[in-house]
């Protein structure tokens, strides 16, 4: 119980990177970006074929978050230049990296688990149960830090205004084009920074593993959400972390439960979001009825 | 300052919604002009100003800034020089971000933005004492999500932001059109003062006549496409609202009521 709650937080930490990069494209940008089921795994091909050539765990984790980057710089285009409607320009992007990714790992599946990789060498150069997930946490502190400050930045702001209210920030002088193509470029890089952790975390990168990733993203920001709220961008961006998190620990938790299988855990996941968008609502509503109830029968005992 | 050269535009050219928007206008604006447009609805004013703004391309004639053809420049390049202010009170500024965050957007249109934090401390206090001169209590809700502002508030903040960088040009589109009146003559007397203090060169689309005027000192009538009477200076000063609806009945050759010309 401990142990699978421990490697939940674990592996927790890299999904929310990736939920930092959903977050950019679905609520910063106000992008719905699926290219993400296709860039985690680029991020983790690219890191893998590196990995297997011998190249240095640092440069190869570069190396995944460049090619995140580029993906989503190219899904950016094809909606800014082509035209091409953000969630069809998304859907194309993921298929095309489908056969990219197979093409980058010449195989559906490398493995790691011989390899010399990032999660190796802290196991061996710092040791101690507590390693990766200490490295984990300062990693994931690290890029909250550096987001929620660009985010404020003259740039960010743009970025920001982009997806409020993109009238306004042309007639400011702004440049819509290129601030979607940059936001969409940073936050597939996250996500492919994040496969490129978990990969080497499992010891082995999937051409499948990205399937229902932008779920699971968007699980994290809403749950995340649901909690803490939304008021400034510091707590936000805790917020989508923590949601990645947790999100981790139920699943680890449903998967504990009897009648219920690996392959049912799409299904969970659908089912956590779904209760995550209507639960809010529903409790909000509940309380109005409460307070109304409550102030009606006030209102009658004073006349009565 | 701005020259528009026989600017011509049509929409959906070749079908049977062929409309001409603008046809063949030419209008020399002159450094610290403060012109008013009136004109019915669909006589091509916002139109017009999509063009000057680079938000819309003629399909004849050019548009001169500065001595500079921006003629095929996009909007967003133009738009250093020029603030706008829209009739839609939601449309000037970005809800979810603060009003210090809206500011510092507006504070860096005129140069290239950077990675350095929007809202600083000097900045902070530039901020504070713009929004005094609006007279709104905005300076003490600086950390305040824009989306929670009034309407009234909210032109106030666009106008506001439109205006502290002083742009060569600011065109107004019906500013205080979608405004109660005791805000609508708000908005109307910041404009005044700012444009008087800024000594902004502005262009100003109104359906109040009463508006067109007793501000500035050029205006113009449009319709159909086209400038159908303009006075300025001293003749513009002495203007009242029913000479212009006088006017407006002759060139039209028809008897035509106040509410034609208000749009309805
Ligand atoms: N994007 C567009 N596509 C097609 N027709 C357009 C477009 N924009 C404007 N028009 C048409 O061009 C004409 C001029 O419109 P415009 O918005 O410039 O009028 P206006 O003078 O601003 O009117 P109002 O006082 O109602 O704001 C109208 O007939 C309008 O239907
Ligand atoms: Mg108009």
């Amino acid at each position: 119980m401990w142990m699978s709650i421990f490697t939940s937080v674990e592996v927790g930490l890299m999904f929310a990177l990736m939920a930092l990069g959903v977050y950019l494209s679905f609520r910063i940008l106000d992008f719905p970006d699926l290219t993400v089921d296709g860039s985690f795994v680029t991020g983790a091909a690219v890191a893998a074929i590196m990995l297997v050539n011998g190249a240095n765990p640092l440069i190869a984790v570069t190396a995944a978050f460049a090619a995140g980057f580029i993906a989503g710089v190219i899904t950016g285009l094809l909606h800014t230049v082509g035209g091409i409607n953000p969630l069809l320009s998304g859907i194309l992007m993921m298929i095309a990296l489908y056969s990219i990714n197979l093409r980058i790992m010449d195989a559906p599946n490398v493995s790691l688990l011989t390899q010399t990789h990032l999660f190796t060498w802290i196991r061996e150069g710092i040791g101690g149960t507590w390693a990766i997930m200490g490295v984990m946490v300062a990693v994931v502190l690290i890029v909250k830090v550096m987001l929620d400050f660009f985010l404020k930045t003259e740039f960010g702001l743009a970025l920001r205004a982009v997806g409020d209210n993109h009238l306004m920030i042309t007639s400011f002088s702004g440049n819509i084009h290129f601030y979607k193509v940059f936001g969409l470029g940073l936050s597939n890089a996250l996500v492919a920074l994040a496969g490129a952790l978990v990969a080497q975390y499992s010891g082995f990168a999937d051409v499948n593993a990205g399937i229902g990733m932008i779920v699971i993203g968007l699980a994290s920001v809403i749950i995340g959400e649901a909690i803490f709220g939304k008021k400034t961008i510091i707590r936000t961006t805790l917020a989508v972390i923590v949601g990645a998190i947790i999100y981790r620990i139920i699943v680890a938790l449903a998967l504990r439960v009897e009648f219920l299988e690996t392959g049912d855990l799409k299904l969970i996941t659908a089912i956590i979001v779904i209760l995550a968008l209507v639960l809010p609502k529903a409790i909000a509503k509940q309380k109005e009825t409460m307070r109304k109830r409550q102030r009606r029968l006030r209102l009658s005992a004073q006349k009565g | 300052m701005l020259q528009l050269n026989d600017i011509y535009k049509v929409f959906n050219e070749g079908t049977p919604d062929e409309k001409v928007a603008i046809d063949e206008i030419s209008l020399d604006v002159k450094k610290g002009d403060f012109i008013t447009i009136i004109g019915s609805n669909g006589a091509g004013k916002s139109t017009l100003f999509n063009i000057i703004a680079g938000k819309m391309f003629p399909d004849m004639g050019g548009v001169v800034i500065n001595e500079q053809d921006v003629t095929g420049l996009p909007e967003y390049k133009r738009a250093r020089r020029i603030g706008r202010v829209f009739q839609d009170p939601m449309a000037g500024t970005s809800p979810t971000l603060t009003i210090e965050e809206n500011l510092a957007i507006a504070y860096s249109r005129v140069k290239p933005r950077t990675l350095r934090p929007g809202v600083t401390a000097k900045r902070r206090t530039f901020f504070k004492e713009q929004l005094e001169t609006l007279g709104l209590g905005l300076e003490d809700r600086l950390r305040a999500k824009v989306g929670l502002l009034s309407g009234g508030e909210r032109q106030a903040l666009s106008l506001l932001m439109a205006t502290f960088t002083k742009p060569d040009l600011l065109l107004l589109d019906e500013h205080t059109a979608a405004l109660d009146p005791s805000r609508a003559a708000l908005i109307t007397r910041l404009t005044k003062e700012i444009v008087e203090r800024e000594q902004l060169t502005t262009i100003m689309i109104t359906h109040n006549m009463q508006q067109a005027v007793d501000l500035g000192n050029r205006i113009l009538m449009m319709d159909k496409g086209q400038i159908i009477f303009e006075e300025e200076g001293a003749r513009k000063k002495h203007l009242t609202v029913s000479d212009l609806l006088n006017e407006f009945g002759k060139m039209k050759g028809t008897e035509l009521s106040d509410r034609t010309l208000l749009g309805g």
